[in-house]
């Protein structure tokens, strides 16, 4: 069985490509001109990305079906152009152990629309008092590990991780929050949380466990990653950090590059996430960190929450965000990125920084598995929460107009996503 | 006005217009039957889901003089603590048929998020520490009242305390600016909320440095978790620092008054005995609050096609 996408723009690494491209037996076979095989698509007016990698998803499973399993959240991905997600560990039971991390391989196979990939624990049950079985938890292939939904608090235990990790080849993923800084957070700390009488996340709860963990990677060695980094102030220190040549990396999600504090005036928990919905300031240089590479990925930090919880007060609501189906679009409306930065942050750092480049996040030629996503860069689109993919409904993305959108995606050289809708 | 949620919904010159209100009825109310059928046929719902004694009590108050019907709703033998959520329980009641819900809440937004889920109208008496509106409502009633004048300009307002955790505060700050009077927020950094450079008022550290030009000094309770969050060392050094003490009452201006919101921590930040001071306006803020809650649930519940009516209704019975 073969296909050919014919007349599609194909990011390359030498540049856009006016091309067919055909795929056979998984792999991208042939990119040229005239080309021919058994099925065709014609693909002209979209441009051809690898397909994307997010670093950052809680598909919910196991522990929280109702809102999301790892088959709903997987064609949530497909639909945005996603052919690989690292799965959040903060499920319950925790990835901390063997078995729940072969069981959401096992349901990402199972749903076949895109390839889940389990990250593990730091700590035995994200409680940051021992370290899980790194050791154990990689030799079956994690990769990034992450106490995410909160950071490491204690420092030491900390330095132990990095010391630990390096040893294993491994990364860590930070959740930056020193948490006696933020009891009570409902949004970010600013006028605006004074004016609602709101206890705020204040920006320098990230920065300091930023700086100390820079410093700890100066120390260790050690590969650390920034997870949805949402500050200037953290902008500016991880600059630093790489100037200093140290080995971090850092994301950023599109509603930070987006969506600001004041959105919290109407006290819709729709706009409740953690790191907060931050400043026009901090957008503009967490925007500015994406364009000089300071900020290698975008990462979606889809967090799915049902609709009684999002109902309630809002200091009582849990934080967090759908992101899967709207990243593109989100990002492009935020940021003017031409084809190879598109790719390179939604797929072709995130893929390294996740350690799968063996089959996730190459520019399309011969050889590749055909992990691939065909987008309408022009296309202006709006969200309807009530046709998403995703098990639940809160995303704060309703109603503004976004840009660029997935119109196919293929998964192993299987069409997962025609037209914009899920195959499977 | 449907809601009656904060002061910058409410605007001057519905401020204006409830403190105008209040004055007819603190007349009714000052008759042998403080009774009229203004708000005859509607159905008031007290929903205090949080403890209130003055508040609650003088909204059920004002409820009966203007001849509504009130259901009270207590959490403790309500659904709400077998996990009701909050939204049910709105709709249930909403389901009965009634007028108003009058709300109290200890987290901070709870009057926009319920507007969803019912056509009532809403009465904010507190959510979290982000609103206290019939308060200020009574408050300003109680300054015009005081000192003779619809507007404030010219007064100094000192508001000392827990400025950060209060709404009484923040409904505050913005009715006596509105009314022009100058604002001054009294406190240790610590309970002071954080960027606050956008709101009308002084920031100030040292109730020694205002009191001498103060018109009114505006006490906030202090709660003593406070200390245990580790926002003040203890009760004792805060009751020093920025508590009425009989000294710092002699350095009041001749005419000046004080107002305390309720409930006092006597020998904290109240360390005289309001009762012996003639400047204490405390009483009047008590009393006052029956006539401000019938004209804020007056102005609420006769927005519609019934308002020429109701307003016949009361100007008949204030006739008689």
């Amino acid at each position: 069985m073969s296909v050919v996408f014919r007349g599609g723009n194909i990011v390359t690494n030498e540049g856009v490509v006016h091309a067919d491209l055909v795929v056979q037996g998984g792999q991208i076979s042939g990119i040229g001109s005239g080309l021919a095989a058994k099925e065709v698509v014609d693909i002209s007016g979209l441009t051809v990305f690898p397909g994307f990698v997010d670093l950052h998803a809680h598909l919910r499973e196991p522990g929280r079906e109702d809102t999301e399993t790892i088959e709903t959240g997987s064609r949530a991905g497909a639909k945005g152009g996603y052919t690989a997600v690292i799965a959040m560990p903060n499920t319950n039971p925790a990835q901390d152990n063997v078995p729940t991390i072969e069981f959401v391989r096992l349901q990402g196979q199972r749903a076949g629309l895109l390839e889940v990939i389990p990250s593990g624990c730091i700590t035995m049950g994200r409680e940051g008092k021992a370290l899980a079985p790194m050791a154990e938890l990689a030799k079956v292939g994690v990769k990034l590990f992450t106490d995410d939904g909160s950071g490491v608090q204690d420092p030491l235990l900390m330095r132990r991780a990095m010391e630990y990790s390096k040893e294993l080849n491994v990364v860590l993923g930070q959740h930056c929050e020193v948490s006696s800084l933020t009891q009570g957070a409902v949004m970010h700390e600013c006028g605006c949380s004074s004016d609602l009488g709101v206890p705020g996340w204040p920006s320098i709860a990230e920065e300091l466990m930023v700086h100390r963990d820079i410093e700890l990677a100066r120390l260790t060695g050690a590969r650390i990653h920034f997870l949805h980094l949402s500050t200037a102030g953290s902008v500016e220190l991880v600059r630093q950090a790489k100037l200093d040549g140290l080995p971090v990396t850092a994301e950023v999600t599109p509603h930070h590059l987006s969506l600001t504090a004041e959105l919290l005036r109407g006290f819709d928990a729709t706009f409740k996430v953690n790191p907060p919905l931050r400043t026009i300031s901090d957008i503009d240089a967490l925007k500015a960190g994406v364009l000089d590479g300071t900020i290698d990925a975008i990462a979606t930090d889809h967090a799915p929450h049902a609709r009684r919880d999002k109902e309630l007060p809002l200091d009582q609501a849990p934080p967090g965000m759908l992101g899967l189906e709207t990243a593109l679009g989100v990002t492009c409306a935020a940021l003017d990125l031409d084809p190879l930065a598109i790719a390179q942050v939604m797929s072709v750092a995130p893929a390294r920084i996740a350690g799968i480049v063996d089959r996730q996040g190459n520019l399309p030629r011969v050889g590749v598995a055909a992990n691939l996503c065909f987008v309408d860069l022009n296309a202006t689109w709006m969200i309807n929460p009530e046709t998403m993919a995703s098990k639940s409904t809160n995303t704060p993305f309703v109603g503004r107009q976004l840009r660029g959108k997935v119109v196919h995606t293929m998964f192993n050289g299987d069409l997962v996503v025609r037209d914009g809708e899920a195959l499977k | 006005m449907k809601h009656i949620r904060s002061i910058s919904e409410i605007g001057k010159a519905g401020v204006l217009a409830i403190v105008e209100r209040a004055k007819q009825m603190s007349e009714i109310n000052s008759r042998p039957v403080p009774k009229v059928p203004a708000l005859r046929g509607k159905t008031v719902v007290s929903l205090f889901l949080e403890d209130s004694t003055r508040t609650r009590l003088s909204f059920e108050t004002a409820a009966k003089r203007l001849s509504a019907e009130t259901m009270n709703f207590s959490v403790s033998t309500s659904s709400v603590n077998k996990g009701e959520s909050l939204r049910d329980t709105i709709e249930t009641i909403s389901d009965m048929g009634v007028d108003a819900f009058v709300v109290r809440h200890k987290s901070s937004g709870i009057p926009w998020q319920i507007e969803q889920w019912t056509d009532a109208s809403i009465i904010n008496a507190g959510d979290g520490a982000h609103q206290h509106p019939t308060q200020a409502l009574v408050d300003c009633f109680t300054v015009s009242e005081a000192f003779g004048v619809d507007s404030f300009e010219g007064l100094t307002i000192s508001i000392v305390g827990d400025i950060r955790h209060s709404r009484v505060a923040r409904s505050n700050v913005e009715a006596f600016a509105m009314l022009g009077a100058k604002v001054i927020i009294v406190a240790p950094s610590t309970l002071l909320p954080p960027d606050v450079g956008h709101w009308p008022v002084t920031i100030s550290n040292d109730i020694d440095d205002v009191i001498g030009t103060t018109d009114i000094l505006y006490m906030l309770r202090l709660q003593s978790e406070r200390m245990d969050q580790g926002l003040i060392p203890n009760l004792s050094e805060y009751g020093n620092r920025f508590g009425l003490t009989e000294k710092r009452v002699s350095q009041l201006p001749l005419n000046a008054r004080i107002m305390h919101p309720g409930p006092m921590n006597r020998g904290v930040e109240m360390q005289v005995d309001p009762s012996h001071l003639s400047q204490s306006l405390i009483h009047r803020q008590v009393a006052n609050g029956v006539s401000v809650r019938m004209a804020v649930l007056f102005t609420a519940l006769t927005l519609n096609d019934d308002r020429d009516h109701a307003i016949q209704g009361l100007s008949k019975e204030a006739a008689q």
